[in-house]
């Protein structure tokens, strides 16, 4: 099927640097003795530990549970020993510390006992069912975003589903990582594709490969080939940074543009990344939760290369376990050279999301520092390029003049963070770094107006219930005035008002019994207790039938 | 482990800096230089020497005033590229206070009281020439006859000579190697109600399609612009809409009346039009930035071009159209920004 | 003729603005509520004035200036300073310091039950009775610091919010300027 392409605007040809790490394949790394799982390496709402420190665990075991709708699971990713659930520092560009689970490794990597013959028929399971699976096993986006996997695959009623599209294109330099799982384990990567488009309901599967990956493209298509399934296509696409990016793929793919602030589904496609849909199937299929991905080392080390590599391990145990790393790094990225972010520590682990770490030495290879930031010559190069076809300049211009709403007026959050522009820049003016401040500072703001609201508004009702008091005071106090100034009726007003008031409760009483009574509402509040207790009890209501009823003394 | 950087993404950088970017625009302007040098003697090279000079050394002066670190900011070569572009702007027998003032002007009025590289909302050379051809007309409009056609080759000590000392060589009368720029001749025998083929015709110093020497200036100019476009230092849109349009306009009226209305090419090949569309117009840091926005601009210009020299006060428009068109521009980005991807508008 | 030709001008050009100003006329919110917009809400007093909406009140008429309120920051006078038409400036240190964000913490280990704190919470953040434990709902706390005064056992400490990586802003992309020596900055 010869599937027409698009072209998406701006975008640029980088030197991919993916050579050296694809000559050799994946080698699974070494346990490390600890691993430190985030509760939180998904968007949603953090997991809540289902463990405490102490317990013992075997690999694939649940650790953390999915605390909401879009929230993820957690599972250990080696057996071992709980340790702590501690605050350890996170893979995060703030460089902040947040709750991790600590185990220990035993060594043994034993797996949790699963009486899960693989499953091949998932086409007559439910979606509902089958979405819960992945759910259970902690399936999120591994391309990078972090999306829960099970939630994606519920685009709901209103958005009619007819195309699946894999992202294989992995557009950023040196990340090899899905590359070398396509030529590895692309029938893994089917069927994975095969349980997702079952579970949406889609006709079509696309899987997009950038054409610098030949040999990836290649076995996919073999494997592709061999399921003889009429509703897969692999597709080649050109080598464009970057093309891998949601947005602009599905655009490449079928011409169609997802709507700012909306989603790829509003438009009926679906798109995953090519390590989830792998992910899927050994959930699905063979029962596996997730807890390991291929990812790339490369940058400053001797020789770039991709290892399978449990979820928690730390950053240092990976470099250490490369010999003859040089001791001259001082440059982490978190990713690509691109969109990638420094680390702060070294100690952070691996998490669901990561899909390389680069290193940069002291001399700045090969990541160079930044040149000295030089006044914007206005030029319109960062427009060129944008791939979201925004124009950075007045984006810069507003962030920097803090002048956020105009920023937002010239479609800030519209910007994916891509770097092209940056890249481009003959300036060197840190674009994205702006975008970035301008946009989280637009966040806090908003949180904080919401706040202020609520606090208005309870200021607001605290005025409005001291002005009622000091009212009904006032009010109280003219009335007992006046009754007092009134002299003898005050006997008889008194009398009066309590009368009322005990017809009142007494009206009050036979209503409830009435509600009761007629509801079939019984306390039940004893159902549970031990029959001495009952005994005690039916003792204790017998007394009180035969009490006198209480005095008006009592009634306030 | 070494304590860690931590930069924002990117992490990877185009090899391109504001040096190299101007850098290539003065490697483009080398050619009209020499082509200059070639027609109307040394002059040209000593304006350039003299402008250049003023212009680092006010640009050096300004910046440690306002406590700017001043070695990157002069090596960013922008102050280099305004003198250049005046320089050849005037004409080659000028005295040298011309372009020293004409320099001081485009660099520390309109660029640095502005805020210096990037802050200016006009052309700092076209500031500096109006600058100039207001305050001396006569200094301005006289030009040298080209040795084509004068016969007369002034080495480098008489060049000197003339623009410091304004001392012409003994057997030289001023009259017999200068002329008015053929623009200016164009104007004036309209004036007196000569016809356009009369004066073509009629006259030496108008060429084949331009002005006899400067065309061929123009020429080196244009291959000079066409490598930056191949270089994408500079985008097709303004000096493709700046010449279609001055041509279309052209083209019309003179189709219209021929005696009256002058050649399309002689427009296009005279004065500093090439010159204008491939280095002036598309100064990005004055110039329009969308990409339709730059349409508009640069069909401004053309149109204003034509419509000054056709029926303004002054021979030569380039610079009141580039200034004119200077002071739209920010009100052309504004309403003609692109669509954004998933935008319907 | 041109004196007749600019005098009709005046008066046809007068009548179309007076048209306009009666019948495109904006009824615009009042300023008092949009400067309460701005305000954070808090409802410490530190400017002087007994909450957030007097104090926008005091701005309004004239009486206060904007730079009286610490916890909205430099941003927010900088808001203040756009919506008047005035020039920022730096907050009055008589009012006090910008300080982080943070809530009140009641250790209810020394609490008596005394309700001070309640009666004073301009937010009714503070929950419990007389006798009773108090405690702070973290949530609906400004962080005033008004209960601090009259408790009478000093229970109650404020403590900063911690910052984590959902609420995590990018700094400001600091480029340092280079100064030469002996020029003026």
């Amino acid at each position: 099927m010869a599937r027409r392409l698009h072209n998406f605007n701006g975008g640029l040809m980088l030197d991919d640097h993916k050579h050296e790490p694809t000559r050799i394949a994946a080698a699974p790394s070494h346990i490390p003795p600890r691993l430190y799982l985030p509760l939180h390496q998904h968007i949603g709402s953090p997991a809540a530990p289902v463990v405490q420190a102490g317990d013992e665990v075997l690999k694939g075991q649940l650790i953390a549970r999915a605390t909401d709708y879009i929230s993820a699971a957690v599972h250990a990713s080696s057996s071992g020993v709980v340790e702590a659930i501690a605050d350890f520092p996170l893979p995060h560009p703030s460089g902040l510390q947040g709750p991790c689970i600590v185990i220990r490794t035993d060594g043994h990597d034993r797996w949790l006992k699963r009486d899960h013959l693989p499953r091949r028929d998932f086409r007559s399971r439910d979606a509902h069912e089958l979405r819960q699976e992945i759910r259970d096993a902690g399936i999120v986006g591994m391309g990078g975003a972090g999306f829960p996997t099970a939630v994606k695959l519920n685009p709901g009623p209103k958005n009619k589903i007819d195309t699946l599209i894999l992202n294989g294109a992995e557009c950023e330099p040196y990340i090899t990582c899905d590359d070398l799982l396509m030529r590895e384990r692309p029938e893994e990567i089917i069927e994975g594709m095969r349980v997702m488009l079952h579970i949406l309901g889609a006709a079509n599967g696309v899987i997009a490969i950038e054409s610098n990956k030949q040999e990836a493209y290649r076995c996919m298509l073999a494997a592709v080939q061999a399921v003889r399934d009429a509703a897969l296509e692999v597709i080649m696409i050109p080598t464009i940074y970057p093309t891998g990016g949601e947005k602009q793929l599905i655009k490449v793919l079928t011409g169609r543009e997802v709507p700012a602030r909306g989603l790829p589904a509003n438009i009926g496609v679906v798109m995953q990344n090519v390590a989830t849909a792998a992910a899927v199937y050994r959930a699905v299929v063979l029962g596996e939760p997730l807890v390991s991905r291929y990812l790339t080392l490369a940058g400053g080390v001797p020789h770039a290369c991709n290892l399978e590599v449990l979820l928690g391990t730390p950053i240092q145990f990976l470099i250490e376990e490369l010999h003859g790393v040089r001791t001259t790094v001082d440059k982490i990225i978190m990713g690509g050279p691109m969109m990638g972010f420094a680390l702060h520590s070294d100690q952070a682990p691996v998490i669901k999301t990561t899909n390389a770490i680069l290193l940069s030495t002291v001399a700045d290879r090969p990541l160079p520092a930044r040149g000295e930031p030089m006044a914007c010559i206005r030029c319109g190069e960062c427009a060129r390029v944008c791939p979201a076809q925004l124009l950075p300049q007045q984006l810069y211009w507003y962030a920097r003049a803090r002048e956020f709403e105009r920023a937002q007026s010239h479609h800030l959050f519209d910007c994916i963070e891509c770097g092209c522009c940056d890249y481009v820049c003959p300036s060197h003016i840190p674009l994205v770094q702006y975008y970035r401040y301008a946009k989280t500072e637009i966040s806090a703001q908003l949180r904080d107006k919401q706040r202020a609201e609520i606090a208005r508004e309870r200021h607001e009702s605290r005025q409005q219930r001291l002005e009622r008091q000091k009212l009904e005071r006032a009010q109280r106090h003219e009335a007992r005035k006046a009754v007092v100034e009134s002299g003898s009726l005050d006997e008889l007003a008194n009398a009066e008002s309590r009368d009322a008031k005990k017809a009142a409760i007494q009206a009050a009483v036979e209503r409830a019994k009435v509600k009761r009574e007629s509801s079939g509402l019984e306390v039940k509040n004893i159902d549970g207790l031990a029959p001495e207790a009952q005994q005690k009890i039916a003792e204790v209501e017998a007394r009180r039938a035969h009490r006198p009823p209480p005095d008006d003394n009592t009634v306030k | 482990m070494l304590p860690l950087k931590t930069p924002s993404s990117p992490h990877a950088h185009a090899m391109s800096s504001v040096s190299i970017v101007m850098l290539k625009v003065i490697v483009a302007l080398i050619p009209g230089i020499i082509a200059s040098v070639y027609f109307f003697g040394w002059g040209t090279l000593i304006n350039v020497v003299l402008a250049a000079a003023t212009a680092l050394l006010s640009e050096a002066f300004v910046l440690r005033l306002r406590g700017h670190a001043v070695m990157p900011a002069l090596l960013d070569g922008s102050a280099l590229v305004t003198a250049l572009l005046l320089a050849v702007a005037l004409p080659p027998i000028a005295p040298w206070w011309i372009s020293v003032l004409g320099s001081l002007f485009a660099i520390v009025i309109t660029k640095q009281l502005y805020g210096g590289l990037g802050y200016n909302p006009f052309n700092p050379a076209m500031a500096g020439y109006a600058f100039l051809l207001i305050s001396f007309p006569a200094a301005m409009t006289t030009w040298l006859l080209p040795e084509v056609v004068s016969g007369v080759h002034l080495n480098l000590i008489e060049s000197l000579r003339v623009i410091f000392l304004q001392k012409w060589p003994m057997e030289l009368h001023v009259d017999a190697v200068s002329m008015a720029t053929p623009l200016d001749l164009i104007k004036t025998q309209l004036g007196v109600h000569r016809t356009i083929s009369e004066i073509r015709f009629g006259t030496s110093i108008i060429g084949d399609f331009g002005g006899k020497g400067i065309e061929w200036v123009g020429n080196w100019y244009l291959l000079g612009g066409l490598w930056l476009l191949y270089m994408r230092v500079i985008t097709w849109h303004i000096p493709f809409l700046m010449l279609a349009t001055l041509f279309a306009f052209s083209t019309l009226f003179s189709l219209y009346d021929p005696d009256v209305y002058s050649w399309p090419m002689f427009h296009i090949f005279s004065g500093g039009t090439l010159l204008c569309a491939f280095f002036i117009a598309t100064d990005p840091v004055t110039a329009a930035t969308t990409p339709r926005g730059r349409l508009i601009y640069g069909a401004g210009i053309g149109a204003l071009i034509y419509i000054i020299r056709t029926w303004g006060g002054y021979p030569d428009a380039v610079a009141f159209a580039v200034l004119l068109m200077n002071i739209a521009a920010p009100t052309i980005d504004y309403y003609t920004q692109p669509r954004v991807y998933g935008y319907d508008k | 003729m041109a004196i007749l030709a600019l005098a009709l001008l005046a008066v046809v050009f007068g009548a179309v603005l007076g048209y306009a100003a009666v019948r495109f006329r904006v009824e615009g919110d009042p300023l008092v509520d949009k400067i309460d917009a701005i305000l954070p809400q808090t409802q410490c007093g530190q400017c002087t004035y007994p909450g957030c909406r007097p104090y926008a009140t005091a701005i309004a008429h004239g009486e206060a200036d904007i730079n009286q309120c610490p916890p909205g920051g430099e941003a927010g006078i900088r808001a203040l300073a756009e919506l008047l038409g005035r020039e920022p400036k730096p907050l009055n240190p008589e009012n006090g310091a910008e300080k982080p964000k943070s809530v009140a913490v009641i250790d209810e280990k020394i609490c008596i039950g005394c309700t001070l704190c309640i009666q004073a919470c301009p937010v009714d953040a503070i929950l419990g009775a007389a006798k009773l434990m108090h405690t702070v709902i973290a949530a609906e706390c400004t962080g005033c610091e008004l209960c601090i005064p009259p408790c009478p056992v000093n229970c109650i400490v404020m403590l900063p919010l911690k910052m984590d990586p959902a609420t995590w802003k990018w700094p400001y992309p600091q480029i340092p300027v280079k100064h030469i020596a002996g020029a003026h900055p």
